[in-house]
């Protein structure tokens, strides 16, 4: 399991950046949310994984970390979720004001010259 | 009243200036005056206090972390200065009210004085160095905002650009030569770098640390090389240039080389740079005053010239100079304030302030006309007027000064041709003006102003006088207070008007008569204009220079930049990628990565089967996105719900939650943006050059995505197979019940203990949902995604059907899915009770605000969907921005009810009720936290979906829509 997590967070980084770096700005928003799966996977897997122990307190079981998962990292990508969210339609509206603006959904606002 | 309340009042009159009516031109210069006029008297009342040496000393923690406080420091000098700053800014309220038209806006002038006077209050009663450069900027910008004050004119704009250019720059140096100072000294604080003079002379950076703060001093004291921008600074308001250009500001420079003279001066370098800046500027000023055919513009060289005497007497490093130059500081204000006060009623009263065109004025305002004389003799030196007594020690200290033969040679004869320099501009100043044939081309015949306008000329004259015959009874002690300070110890000096037949008395008889001598052998030709420009010296334009470096250092600049930037994103983002890669490699210098021996999850067959199809999907997505959008978006989508399931798997289920729903209000929010993009359809590059290049660059993308790929795999195996101690998270699994009040640990701290993390994230979300607004706003579609799609086009107009969209409709949604529409309606209060139950379980089971809030907007989203912008906008009021302000208001104010109550802000409290029926009841208020939280997710969320909806509404208005582009009558 360890194996797949580690190679699906791999290949999400690997697309979002491949993504990241081409000319088209719808691109770059796919990227965008590709990378961020993958970061938030990343950071959540930091907490070490368990499967049954969420991090709600049941009356009778102790409050350590063997009994329950890590609720840190949890926290964190609750607001990176939320907060990619708000990156994505930031992202998306300012492509569409670029696009309505310049004419062209190139990132750098111009067809290059070639 | 103390120091510090002196400090704050010209900025609080300033604040109140600038909210009074446009025209209220006496409220304006009432509340400037009575202002100033308290200071002064508060400044006078505290005369007792620093007359023996004394020190006025007033402390307040600033940093005290680094050694720096906000100290207030009066003594006899800073007394001095603070009596000038606040005296003569009374005379120049009173003045500026007679002198400013009633169409200038007022209130603007009265808030910049107000606060420039503050600020240069603030620079001479500081008692830190950092403090005193604060200040120095302050007074400089403010300078800027009053010389431009008629910014309708290019000259007024560009005089305010050169004075900030150069007094700013010389703070940056000031700034840069008082932290080594500060270092040098181990403090900032004024008394102990005054006490440390030995040791900062003696220091190894005594000479890097000198030209710096010089070049500050003596840029603001527009002292050559720097002295050009004065001149171009009488584009101010007169009142401007009478406070700030001649008694005050340019001061400040000045004021800093005497402030700093017991710890930096006595060293060669000291009298070389100071004492050469001093003497070149005063001989340059006076000498160029002579040609000027501008009244403004003669007084200006003339302060120019005056500058470079009290610094020529500064750099001497002799403490009688020192004594002098502070005499001269106090006289050269009163003459020069009065001087271009009378200047400005000259060009009030005949509309002009050419030399050339002004004459005999003194039959025409014989009063003000006696004043100036009497206030330009004193600039002449004219014996029996304070400007005289203050020359004279100049004079005797250029002849008893020991120091290298030719210094000693041509000190005196600099001196007694500056002298005569400005014997013959005080000459042209008040013969050509006031005498001759009365003119009769003037643009208004001047009369004698209002007697409140004359009042501050005549005062100041009145000082001139009166220091000029009395002088030990009138300033004697005064001046003996203020130069204390400076000099340590006092020398001996005599006031008296008379010291016998000696070389000064001399000097000045030279000087008389070389100067009228002077005047009148170039009288004739500077009347008839013949000098444009000063001779020799005027082809060196100070502004032309200056100009002309700066397009200099634009052009390199510019050139440099284009040479190690690029402005294309796609090379901008290789390269951060590359130093994120490089900075995830160095810890890997020091160790290696290596696996850890956690014992294993056991396997799934449906997990990895699913990750699979979902690593499929990320491929895919990053292959296709750019011909097939949808297909993109669409595997995109697979990778966010795989997340989600790896969540639940992993005993996440709040993530899980929020996770599902983001992605559905994403997946809406591309969609709807999906259509405003252009289209794009595959083809071949036609030039095999531009495809070589295009595939090494993809190749060179691809192997950095590989790298960043197989970096995080190999990372995040290696965390996953050790064992994370974490002492953090145990605290909170412990007391997220007994203290947050809540069995969701991970709800409690996000609205809890890492409360403040979660308000600055819905601060951050209601931010971008503004801006998303704010941005559609302006937006207008390309004309091509504003078409009909074209199967609609193609359709004949005389087609029936319900199955499109109809071609006049004012709503995309109208005439489709009508079954939908109806049942979707239903959902609503549905998904309104299921988002309530959200919320309230929130604090003890998965849910909460966001995920509560995101449903609730999902429901308002989807009746956009199915029934239209207008139809939804009719039935119901959604007004998305009060619910953000509401939110952020709600936890907030939750916040600060902590703080209400004496704890810090956003602790929790509960409550614990007992209601009949439903039993044992706890809130904790975290929940009114939550609340907001929730409002802010359901504002932002639909303002940014609806800002983006209705651009189809405006895509889609009949007059925007073009002809069917099939003819009438075709077959279909």
């Amino acid at each position: 399991m360890e194996e797949v997590i580690a190679i699906a967070i791999g290949v999400l980084a690997a697309s979002g950046v491949w993504l990241l770096l081409r000319p088209r700005t719808f691109q770059v928003v796919m990227g965008l949310c590709l990378l961020s799966y993958g970061v938030n996977l990343f950071i959540f897997s930091m907490g070490s994984l368990f499967i049954g122990k969420e991090p709600i307190i049941k009356d009778g079981v102790p409050q350590d970390l063997l009994h329950y998962t890590d609720p840190l990292p949890q926290a964190l990508v609750l607001t990176a979720i939320v907060i990619s969210f708000a990156m994505t339609a930031l992202f998306l509206v300012v492509l569409l004001a670029s696009r309505g603006l310049t004419g062209t959904d190139h990132v750098d606002g111009r067809e290059p010259k070639e | 009243m103390s120091l510090i309340v002196l400090l704050l009042l010209p900025f609080i009159g300033s604040c109140l200036a600038a909210v009074l009516p446009h025209n209220a031109r006496n409220t304006e210069s009432l509340l400037a005056g009575v202002v100033a006029l308290i200071g002064t008297l508060q400044v006078a009342l505290l005369y007792p206090q620093i007359a023996d040496g004394g020190v006025i000393r007033e402390e307040f923690f600033w940093l005290p972390s680094l050694g720096l406080n906000f100290v207030l420091r009066m003594d006899g000098f800073a007394w001095l200065f603070s009596l000038l700053v606040l005296g003569i800014g009374t005379l120049v309220s009173l003045y500026a009210r007679y002198y400013m038209s009633p169409e200038d806006p007022v209130p603007r002038f009265f808030a910049f004085f107000l606060a420039f006077m503050g600020a240069m209050l603030g620079l001479v009663i500081s008692g830190n160095l950092i403090q005193i450069v604060f200040f120095w900027e302050l007074t400089s910008l403010f300078s800027f905002l009053l010389i431009g004050y008629w910014h309708h004119r290019a000259d007024a704009r560009r005089g305010a650009y050169m004075a900030l250019m150069v007094t700013g720059a010389g703070g940056l140096c000031l700034l840069a030569g008082v932290m080594l100072l500060g270092h040098v000294v181990g403090s900032y604080d004024l008394d102990k770098v005054l006490a440390a003079g030995e040791l900062i002379r003696a220091h190894a950076l005594y000479p890097i640390l000198l030209p710096l703060i010089l070049i500050g001093a003596l840029s603001k004291s527009a002292q050559f090389p720097f002295h050009f921008w004065l001149p171009h600074a009488m584009a101010a308001p007169t009142p401007v240039s009478a406070y700030l250009h001649s008694a005050t500001m340019v001061k400040a420079g000045v004021f800093l080389l005497a402030r700093l003279w017991p710890s930096l001066s006595g060293s060669e370098e000291w009298f070389y740079i100071v004492g050469g800046a001093g003497a070149c500027t005063l001989l340059l000023g006076a000498y160029c005053a002579m040609f000027q055919n501008d009244l403004k513009g003669l007084l200006a060289y003339s302060t120019i010239s005056h500058l470079g005497l009290i610094t020529l007497l500064l750099g001497l490093n002799s403490p009688l100079a020192a004594v002098a130059a502070v005499f001269h500081i106090l006289n050269h204000a009163t003459f020069k304030a009065s001087l271009f006060m009378a200047a400005g009623i000259i060009d009030h009263e005949s509309g002009t302030r050419d030399i050339r065109k002004l004459s005999g004025l003194i039959r025409l305002i014989p009063f003000t006309a006696t004043l100036a004389m009497v206030a330009s003799a004193s600039m002449a030196g004219v014996p029996l007027l304070n400007g005289f007594l203050s020359k004279e020690m100049f004079f005797a200290e250029t002849v008893f000064i020991s120091a290298t033969a030719w210094i000693e040679m041509s000190l005196p004869v600099i001196a007694t041709i500056a002298g005569t320099f400005s014997v013959a501009y005080s000459l042209r100043f008040t013969v050509d003006v006031f005498f001759g044939p009365t003119a009769t081309d003037l643009p208004h015949t001047p009369h004698e102003p209002p007697r409140w306008m004359r009042a501050p000329v005549e005062l100041l004259v009145f000082t001139c006088l009166l220091v000029g015959i009395f002088p030990s009874q009138v300033v004697g002690p005064l001046l003996a207070a203020a130069a204390l300070p400076v000099v340590g110890t006092l020398p001996e000096y005599s006031l008296a008007i008379w010291h016998g037949w000696n070389a000064p008395m001399i000097m000045s008889l030279v000087a008389m008569s070389g100067g009228i001598l002077l005047y009148l052998l170039l009288r004739k030709q500077l009347k008839r204009g013949r000098f444009k420009y000063p001779p020799i010296v005027g082809h060196f334009n100070g502004k032309r220079m200056f100009e002309r470096s700066l397009v200099v250092m634009m052009r390199l600049a510019r050139r440099i930049e284009r040479r190690i930037s690029t402005k294309r994103l796609q090379s901008q983002l290789f390269l951060l990628v590359v130093a994120a890669v490089l900075a995830g490699l160095i810890p890997m210098l020091h160790s290696s990565l290596s696996w850890g021996d956690r014992p294993k999850i056991p396997g799934s067959i449906v997990f990895v089967t699913l990750w699979l199809l979902a690593i499929a999907c990320a491929l895919g997505a990053a292959w296709q996105a750019k011909y097939h959008r949808l297909a993109a978006l669409t595997m995109v989508s697979v990778c966010g719900l795989m997340t989600c399931v790896t969540f639940v798997w992993f005993s996440a289920p709040d993530l899980a939650l929020t996770q599902l729903v983001v992605e559905v209000v994403t997946t809406v929010l591309i969609l709807l943006g999906l259509r405003w993009l252009p289209r794009r359809i595959e083809e071949v590059s036609p030039l095999l050059g531009t495809l070589r290049k295009a595939r090494v660059r993809r190749l060179r993308d691809l192997l950095l995505s590989a790298l960043v790929g197989g970096g995080m795999a190999l990372l995040s195996y290696a965390m996953l197979t050790r064992q994370t101690p974490n002492d953090i998270s145990s605290f909170y699994l412990s007391r997220a019940l007994p203290e947050g009040g809540g069995s969701n640990v991970v709800n409690v701290m996000l609205v809890d203990f890492r409360g403040f993390d979660t308000l600055g994230e819905i601060t951050v979300l209601a931010v971008v949902a503004l801006t998303v607004f704010a941005l559609l706003r302006r937006f207008r579609p390309p004309k091509e995604s504003m078409q009909l799609p074209a199967q609609q086009r193609l359709l004949a107009p005389d087609v029936v059907t319900d199955l499109v969209n109809p071609r006049h409709a004012s709503d995309t949604a109208l005439g489709f899915m009508m079954v939908p529409a109806v049942l979707v309606r239903l959902l609503l209060p549905i998904a309104m009770v299921v988002s309530f139950y959200l919320f309230m379980r929130g604090h003890n089971q998965p849910g909460g605000g966001f995920v509560a809030g995101l449903v609730m907007s999902v429901a308002f989203i989807l009746q956009y969907m199915v029934a239209g912008t207008q139809w939804v906008e009719a039935q119901m009021s959604l007004r998305p921005a009060r619910w953000m302000g509401t939110g952020l208001l709600f936890a907030t104010v939750t916040g600060l009810g902590a703080m209400a109550v004496g704890y810090p802000f956003l602790t929790t409290h509960t409550w614990h009720f007992e209601l009949p029926i439903i039993g044992d009841i706890h809130i904790a208020s975290a929940l009114f936290f939550d609340v907001g939280v929730y409002a802010v997710v359901v504002g932002s969320t639909l303002l940014i979906l609806t800002a983006l909806a209705h651009q189809s509404v405006r895509g889609h208005k009949p007059s925007s829509q073009p002809k069917p582009v099939v003819q009438q009558g075709a077959a279909v």
